[in-house]
């Protein structure tokens, strides 16, 4: 089983590596929109510090629902999918390891960057830490929730909109804790229980998302 | 009359939830009548043109 | 499979549902409208002003039924979606399909009225308050459930994919409201208090319920003509349909 697991994500690194510019992508996009707030507010640093923790928060989280569509996009459109859903290996297994690969090249990248983007905001240094602490934690929650959107959507004509609209709502509660985290560390409350939250969170969609992934998954490829 | 439509200064809110409550569940049934109407006429119309064909 | 299993799965065929849907319909809008027509009267004339909200609080037998019959549509909806997956019934897809336009009304006018109400009594349109929130997410919840059966041609892949929508929403809507209520509490500051709640007077509480009742009934009395038009839609290409509609001139 574990081996299945790690061949899969091995496979899935190799092809993500070979397009190298789909990273980049989300990664910009994360930039650019982390960038653009405060040149729609203004630079007082002081309402700037007030809003980073949502705003990079806000926008890791379009960044990495952006990249959703290509978790099962190109191996469903070359059949690969499909013939993967045949094999014995149970398929919540598969999912696990097709979105454990996806997360660590488009989720990683943007818990890397988060710092960087924390400092054009002017956040304390353990603020910075919580919010890449949140992001490890958040981030891959994301994508599973996010995979059982992808996997409804799949080969669907309005594709990447219905993937917002339905995967959006469901994203509320890891950006309420995951902002939450950060905010209750700058202001001194401290933020392990937001943290605990979004481990417990992390843990949850862990277990349940790959069923309803894999479950999805069958009655698209059906 | 007017004191009831005034709703002790409320009449805006009062009158602006129960009116558009009203509108919606007027509208509703009446939307869906006339799918259905749409609908059986759809199905009757293809229906007697596909007996035609065969006769 | 006893007997009675037996008795039940036929009413899950849609050529036996059909008329029997069109009975309940007609049974559940006559009780709508006396049970409108009751609640208007007891909203309007029999429910005493309330002592600190003016007459303005008789918004509340609007809003609380719709509310609860936004939360309620989305569960049975789930329920439906539940018994599809499990036993395979069309039928009980299409009774979630039939809900869904429904709850999203009561949800939207939730939070129309919610608003209608807050500006009066708490001085703007619009709180960010935790439940009005965790509605608004309600509201959403419905219109991706809508997006994405009418994105989906093959009926039955468009069953089963928001059956699977439907359960994963069931299983967050707890999550999503106890984030929502913590998130809420945690910013106190920029919420505005509900103050003192005033305790209701028993014909207020009668009246809530009656309207409630008569929201019930509405529902049921729509989304049963609203499953008729379902089943003629996806069953149009059956004989029984075809006769129904000829026979209907």
């Amino acid at each position: 089983m574990l081996e299945a697991l790690i061949w899969i994500i091995r496979r899935d690194l190799t092809i993500a590596m070979r397009r190298r510019a789909d990273i980049f992508t989300t990664l910009i996009f994360f930039v650019i929109v982390v960038s653009l707030f405060p040149l729609g507010i203004g630079p007082e640093l002081d309402t700037l510090r007030l809003i980073a923790p949502g705003v990079v928060w806000v926008g890791a989280l379009l960044a990495s629902m952006l990249a959703l569509e290509q978790i099962f996009s190109a191996d469903h459109r070359d059949g690969t999918l499909e013939q993967m859903l045949l094999t014995p290996q149970p398929v919540s297994l598969l999912v696990v390891g097709k979105v454990l690969a996806h997360w660590l090249v488009t989720g990683l990248p943007l818990v890397v960057m988060a710092p960087l983007l924390g400092l054009q905001y002017d956040l304390s240094w353990p603020g910075l830490q919580a919010l890449v602490l949140s992001l490890l934690l958040g981030t891959p929650a994301l994508s599973l929730i996010g995979a059982i959107g992808a996997a409804l959507t799949l080969g669907l004509r309005s594709g990447g909109v219905l993937l917002a609209l339905l995967v959006l709502p469901l994203y509320i509660p890891v950006l309420i804790f995951g902002a939450g985290a950060v905010e209750a560390t700058v202001s001194g409350l401290g933020g392990q229980s937001h943290l605990a939250m979004l481990a417990a969170i992390l843990v949850g969609s862990l277990v349940l998302a790959p069923v309803a992934t894999a479950a999805a998954l069958r009655v698209a490829e059906d | 009359m007017a004191e009831f439509f005034h709703m002790g200064g409320y009449g805006l809110y009062v009158w602006g939830s129960f009116g558009v409550t009203a509108i919606c569940m007027i509208a509703e049934p009446l939307l869906l009548r006339g799918r259905s109407r749409g609908i059986r006429k759809r199905i009757a119309r293809i229906a007697r043109s596909e007996q035609g064909a065969h006769q | 499979m006893s007997p009675r299993s037996v008795h039940w799965f036929k009413f899950s065929s849609p050529s036996t549902f059909y008329p029997v849907a069109g009975k309940i319909s007609t049974v559940s809008a006559v009780i709508a409208v006396v049970l409108i027509a009751v609640g208007l009267y007891m909203s309007f004339f029999v429910a005493p002003t309330d002592y600190k909200q003016g007459e303005g609080y008789r918004i509340i037998f609007v809003h609380v039924p719709a509310s609860w019959m936004s939360m309620f549509i989305y569960v049975v909806m789930a329920g439906w979606a539940a018994i599809g997956l499990v036993f395979n019934t069309r039928l009980s897809a299409m009774m979630a399909q039939a809900l869904a336009p429904t709850g999203a009304m009561f949800a939207f006018l939730s939070l129309w009225t919610g608003s209608f109400w807050g500006k009066p009594m708490w001085g703007t349109w619009w709180v960010w308050d935790a439940r009005i929130t965790a509605e608004l997410i309600l509201l959403f919840l419905y219109l991706g459930y809508m997006a994405l059966r009418s994105s989906i041609d093959d009926p039955r892949r468009g069953d089963r994919a928001s059956a699977i929508l439907l359960l994963v929403g069931v299983v967050n809507i707890p999550i999503i409201y106890y984030s929502v209520q913590w998130w809420n509490t945690l910013h106190q500051g920029a919420t505005i208090k509900m103050g003192e709640q005033s305790s209701m007077d028993e014909t207020m509480l009668i009246t809530m319920l009656v309207m409630t009742f008569a929201f019930w009934a509405y529902a049921i009395a729509v989304t049963m003509a609203r499953v008729r038009t379902v089943i003629l839609e996806r069953e149009r290409t059956t004989t029984w349909v075809r006769e129904l509609a000829m026979g209907e001139r």
